[in-house]
């Protein structure tokens, strides 16, 4: 399938991923050639910011898959992002070397405070760039997998299993808190130097980073598309309408939700390894259950069960975020919470079904 | 009636005898010697303003044999550098207390309150260590020969931590004549551990005997030390009998401490569980009993604390009676808060369970930063009144904390009331009408919408409940209920949803096991274990301990 | 037995060990020499000590058309349950022909072995369009990975449009399923159980809620499949029963009453006093 029979008849995935063309032709340009003192300059801090939310938006585009389509609230996305990140993170760590406080070239700083004297078997093979990407999708996944097996074979449905995604996220959450993990404990993993050879700090680097946002996010949307204008996708929506009845036609519902929650995890692996080089840090933090619901509601914001809704969730949610915790940080947490009551209580659909709901006055 | 005037003179009469007799003995078994020393204890206080410290040391030495009630004041201000004496001669000593027009006088000798003077008029009495020291011990052995058996039993702990071979030779003395039990076993034991480095070998023997009924960690390492072998292997101590006792002593102790620790560990489980009761119960009503899944619960719980810390400042005063106060209060408080959220919100998204989830998160993030707005966004701690701050010593191993204990009362009570109200009222009949045929139960004539707000309101007031207690054992603050939330859930889905009784089990089972792996795992582990356990155990039942059967279980 | 025993046992010359015996070869293709399709031999289902079944026995033969009827809580809905996988029951053996035990099998298995069940209240995908619920339904390789790269091919489409024809919902084919009528979705409900192929269909309460028109639409419907299939209806619509049964079966407590023709069973004591007298 072309992709322009990928986006047939999905206007607003049309519109997302042709401003998502624009932004990887302007920035750069606004970036690396128009002067700092140009109104049209775009700053590195912008750069970055945009690559973050980007990468929160893969992120977004992956809960969506599970819980708009195949109607599996998770509430533990986060831990699939961090696992992405903390694998990228592994990598960016062994490329500092000998450049670290401590100067040794084998064990990061935080090994070396411990009194560690070799490193943990598991970070073995992270000094290879190849064999962490590998690790960026296969953590996340296998994870997913065994959870997944686990839960949807008892058929553990609904809130029930909400309850538990977040439990594995919490577990996590406080597993990595700890030092004996090896993963760097409440600091995480930072001061990272260089990735393949380039330099974090340098604009280029990061817009080549911005650039791979794009391009992965653009390619997860068309695979996402794919995935739901595919026979498979409508089994996902039938099993979320009607699990039984989709089982008694003769389709094994814990393997569909299984391939599709391994998929979205996977997904969500990639972003957070798109995330951390960008921020340049990775911490426990990142599994608090608290983050794994504020990305439920990025989602619900944008509009549920239509992949760009969930994009656009993602930005704007993100984009009101840095707005209020810079200017009015009291109000932050207010805005979110009744974000939250509001869009669940007016909008089901969120801000794509306000929308149509508009068309379809007007029409 | 002449039997009654017989028993009342009796009480007039004769009580009053005897409780003088009483009282005239026991000082009399205070004082030993003859009544009149204060002419002694006087000339002996006006030696303090000599210079000399040698000197100072026989008169203290002196003046701790004396009998006298002015002794124990007298010398505890001298250790706490409150002992004065006038610069100009005869130098009266004088007991001083700083206030803040200048120095407060009591005269040392009479105890009497003698005025405000300046600093300058008088002079301290100085002191250097050895004299404090000795002044300490010198206190202790006036304690222990007190007419009050718990001053004796203080005084021997004290003495118990610095052992001297003056010490041991006291105990030794002191324990022949020692009415009460326990204190006297006290004192054999540090003498029983003293003797094992007799010659006599019998004695050493009779040593082992008595320390192998006490449970002290230092005794099983003196113990121990008659099982030194030297290089060969061979033991130092000749005596094989020394030998094998001391070896049962050992076991004997260990077997002892290990015991009383399990209990000790048991009671922390069950505390612990007692506060995941108290937390989830509410939810059990909410969750359980009418599917709503409430995310602002831990919410509910912060302001049940919140407003104990409230009412407390309301009245400083009576810090004793607060919770009292604070216990309705924070049910009023975090009940209302809950009828306002379900009329509010949740009544909005009937038979929609996830965005309900997502809406209530809202509300609790919310109510976080109301408080933290309010309040400010550092923990307030919330003061324990007396009656309930202290602990139940058993043994040096086993002590339970007063606080922790009424607590586990409180939820045994709370639950078992809450049991009533839904078995035995009529609130509770319509309650489990609506939760297992809402539709039917509408058609019966039970207004529907008045139980589901009547119901989420009674949740969310155990909720404060459980604020109250919380409040009792950490500090209030914002984040209180969001850590609390996950735990609640997993009591919840573990306990079986819909089933108050599978909810107090599972609270308990689930503090008891958090406890016992600690000491194995450490508290992170130990909790991430027991969260991996109850992740698996859902795969396996996923409908709790207790579920739910039959048809009304379906769909 | 002793240890030693156990050893002797172990050792002794003429011992045929367990790995040794070949794997019983079954062939599982369905196998209705016999007569009847379905068996159903001493099923018993508890819930918290209320017996829904009670040693049920109930043979359905091939070919077929079975009406089952019963007071509310006599274990129609339950008996479904047990040959569709659902429920599991505590005692009793469930064949599917002479070879297939049911028993074995979970839902999607029993479902793609041919047995197709219409659900009590009618159940069709309703954010998908009413052509994709055909589709989802088409008896094809179900396996995850197949379906992601599926395509229709033609002669799939083709059995699409003949069930359209049969179920009379070719008009409404682009439309959302959540946007037909109750009996309309009915008949989608049947249209996707008769896309499967099944040898066997389940059917239950195919009429509760529907108009006198549409009654009689199904009642055409259910008739014309009569013969190609084996059809079991649960069904309360005593003249609906009539129009359709060849042969009825009344189910009481968890088992089964009585069971012969309408007339025979309108006609026996024990069911007038039980059902249709009371």
């Amino acid at each position: 399938m072309g992709v322009s029979k990928l986006l047939q008849g999905d206007t607003g995935g049309q519109w997302v991923l042709g401003v998502l063309v624009v932004l990887a032709v302007v920035v750069p340009i606004c970036n690396l050639w128009i002067p700092e003192t140009s109104f049209f300059h775009v700053s590195t801090y912008t750069v970055t910011l945009l690559g973050k939310y980007l990468a929160f938006a893969l992120l977004a585009l992956a809960v969506d898959l599970v819980w708009g389509y195949c109607g599996i609230l998770t509430l533990g996305h986060c831990a699939f992002f961090a696992l992405g990140g903390y694998a990228m993170g592994m990598y960016l760590m062994r490329q500092i070397g000998d450049r670290g406080v401590y100067g040794n070239p084998l064990l990061p700083d935080f090994m070396v405070f411990l009194n560690w004297s070799e490193l943990p078997w598991y970070w073995h093979g992270f000094d290879q760039f190849w064999f962490a990407m590998i690790m960026v999708m296969l953590v996340p996944g296998l994870l997913a997998f065994v959870f997944g097996w686990l839960a949807f074979r008892s058929r553990v449905t609904g809130v029930y299993l909400s309850i538990i995604t977040q439990a594995m996220t919490y577990a996590l959450y406080l597993a990595f808190f700890r030092n004996e993990m090896g993963f760097g404990g409440n600091n995480g993993l930072t001061d990272f130097k260089e990735i393949l050879g380039f330099s974090l700090q340098s604009d280029l680097t990061r817009i080549v980073l911005f650039m791979l946002s794009i391009a992965a996010l653009i390619s997860g949307y068309l695979a996402c598309r794919y995935i739901v204008s595919s026979k498979l996708g409508r089994v996902i929506v039938a099993l979320r309408d009607a699990e039984n009845r989709t089982r008694f036609i003769g389709y094994r519902v814990e393997l569909f939700k299984l391939w599709v929650f391994v998929f979205s995890a996977i997904l969500a692996g990639i972003a957070g390894a798109l995330y951390v080089p960008q921020v340049g840090i990775i911490n426990p933090g990142e599994f608090a259950p608290l983050n794994s619901i504020e990305l439920v509601i990025w989602v619900a914001v944008g509009g549920r069960f239509t992949l760009y809704g969930a994009i656009l969730g993602a930005v704007l949610v993100n984009f009101g975020k840095t707005f209020f915790t810079a200017a009015l940080p009291e109000v932050w947490l207010f805005a979110l919470g009744g974000l939250f009551i509001l869009v669940t209580l007016f909008l089901p659909y969120g801000i794509v079904g306000l929308l149509r709901r508009k068309k379809a006055l007007s029409s | 009636m002449l039997i009654g005037a017989i028993v009342i003179s009796m009480m007039l009469g004769v009580c009053p005898i005897t409780w003088a007799d009483n009282h005239d003995l026991s000082t009399t078994a205070a004082v030993s010697g003859p009544k009149d020393k204060t002419g002694a204890f006087k000339e002996l206080v006006s030696q303090l303003s000599v210079k000399s410290l040698s000197k100072k040391k026989t008169t203290v030495k002196a003046m701790v044999k004396l009998e006298n009630d002015r002794v124990r004041p007298l010398l505890e201000a001298l250790l706490k550098a409150r002992l004065f004496y006038g610069k100009a001669a005869p130098h009266p000593v004088y007991i001083v207390e700083v206030v803040d027009q200048g120095y407060q006088l009591t005269d040392a000798v009479s105890g009497q309150l003698l005025g405000i003077v300046a600093k300058k008029s008088i002079k301290k009495v100085r002191i250097n260590n050895r004299l404090r020291q000795l002044i300490r011990g010198a206190l202790a052995q006036r304690d222990l020969r007190a007419a009050d058996v718990s001053v004796r039993l203080q005084a021997v702990k004290t003495m118990s931590k610095h052992i001297t071979p003056a010490v041991v030779a006291l105990f030794r003395e002191v324990s022949k004549h020692e009415a009460d039990e326990d204190v006297q076993r006290l004192m054999l034991a540090v003498v029983a551990n003293a003797d094992l480095t007799a010659t006599d070998g019998a004695v050493r023997l009779a040593a082992i005997k008595v320390l192998a009924k006490t449970m002290h960690v230092e005794y099983v390492s003196t113990l121990k030390g008659l099982l030194v072998v030297d290089a060969q292997g061979a033991y130092l101590e000749s005596d094989r009998k020394v030998i094998k006792a001391a070896k049962q002593a050992i076991k004997a102790i260990e077997s002892r401490i290990s015991w009383y620790e399990n209990i000790q560990t048991l009671f922390f489980g069950l505390s612990l569980g007692s506060v995941l009761v108290l937390a989830a119960i509410g939810l059990a009503i909410t969750f359980g009993v009418m599917g709503v899944i409430n995310m602002a619960h831990g919410e509910l719980i912060m302001l049940g604390a919140y407003t104990t810390y409230v009412v407390q400042l309301l009245m400083p005063e009576q810090l004793e009676l607060s919770l009292f106060v604070a216990i309705p209060a924070a049910f009023m408080v975090s009940g209302l808060s809950g009828i306002l959220i379900e009329r509010g919100v949740i009544r909005h998204l009937t038979g929609r369970p996830l965005e309900t989830l997502l809406a209530t998160f809202g509300i609790s993030l919310v109510l976080q930063q109301l408080v933290r707005s309010v309040f400010s966004p550092l923990n307030r701690s919330v003061s324990t009144p007396q009656w309930m701050s202290g602990s139940i010593d058993f043994n040096p191993v086993l002590s339970l904390t007063l606080n922790r204990l009424y607590i586990l009362a409180f939820t045994l009570l709370v639950f078992f009331v809450l049991l009533m109200i839904l078995k035995r009222t009529r609130l509770g009949l319509e309650v489990r009408a609506v939760s297992q045929n809402r539709a039917m139960a509408k058609a019966m004539g039970v207004k529907t919408e008045r139980v589901d707000a009547l119901t989420f309101g009674l949740g969310s007031g155990v909720a404060g409940l459980a604020g109250v207690a919380l409040s009792q054992l950490t500090n209030v603050g914002p984040n209180l209920g969001q850590s609390y939330i996950v735990d609640s859930f997993m009591v919840v889905v573990f306990g079986g949803a819909g089933n108050l009784l599978g909810t107090l089990i599972s609270g308990f089972s689930l503090g008891v096991a958090t406890k016992f792996i600690e000491p194995y795992a450490g508290a992170v582990l130990a909790k991430i274990l027991v969260l991996v356990f109850i992740i698996i155990f859902i795969q396996k039942r996923p409908r709790g301990l207790f579920p739910q059967k039959g048809r009304a279980a379906e769909g | 037995m002793s240890f030693i025993e156990k050893t002797r046992a172990f050792a002794s010359r003429d011992k045929v060990y367990d790995f040794l015996i070949p794997e019983p070869v079954f062939d599982d293709s369905l196998d209705t020499r016999h007569g009847p399709i379905l068996y159903l031999e001493d099923i018993s289902v508890s819930f918290d000590g209320f017996k829904a079944l009670n040693n049920l026995n109930l043979y359905i033969n091939d070919g077929e058309m079975r009406c089952i009827i019963g007071a509310n809580g006599a274990g129609k809905t339950t008996m479904m349950d047990v040959i569709t996988g659902k429920t599991r029951p505590d005692s009793g053996s469930v064949f599917f022909g002479q070879r297939i035990d049911l028993l074995k099998m979970d839902e999607p298995a029993i479902a793609r072995a041919g047995i197709g069940r219409k659900f009590q209240k009618p159940t069709v995908f309703e954010t998908l369009s009413v052509y994709a619920n055909l589709e989802l339904a088409l008896s094809t390789d179900k396996r995850v990975w197949p379906t992601l790269f599926a395509q229709l091919s033609g002669s799939e489409k083709e059995a699409i449009d003949e069930v359209f024809l049969m179920i009379g919902l070719m008009e409404q084919r682009h439309r959302l399923a959540g946007e037909l009528s109750h009996g309309q979705k009915q008949w989608l409900e049947i249209g996707m159980l008769l896309i499967q192929q099944p040898k066997v269909l389940l059917i239950d309460e195919p009429v509760a809620g529907m108009t006198h028109q549409e009654i009689e639409r199904t009642t055409d419907l259910l008739l014309a499949l009569e013969g190609k299939h084996s059809i079991v209806v649960v069904e309360h619509d005593m003249e609906f029963v009539r129009s359709i049964a060849r042969t009825v079966t009344v189910l009481h407590e968890g088992s089964v009453l009585a069971e012969g023709t309408m007339a025979s069973v309108q006609n026996d004591a024990r069911v007038i006093e039980v059902y249709l007298g009371g």
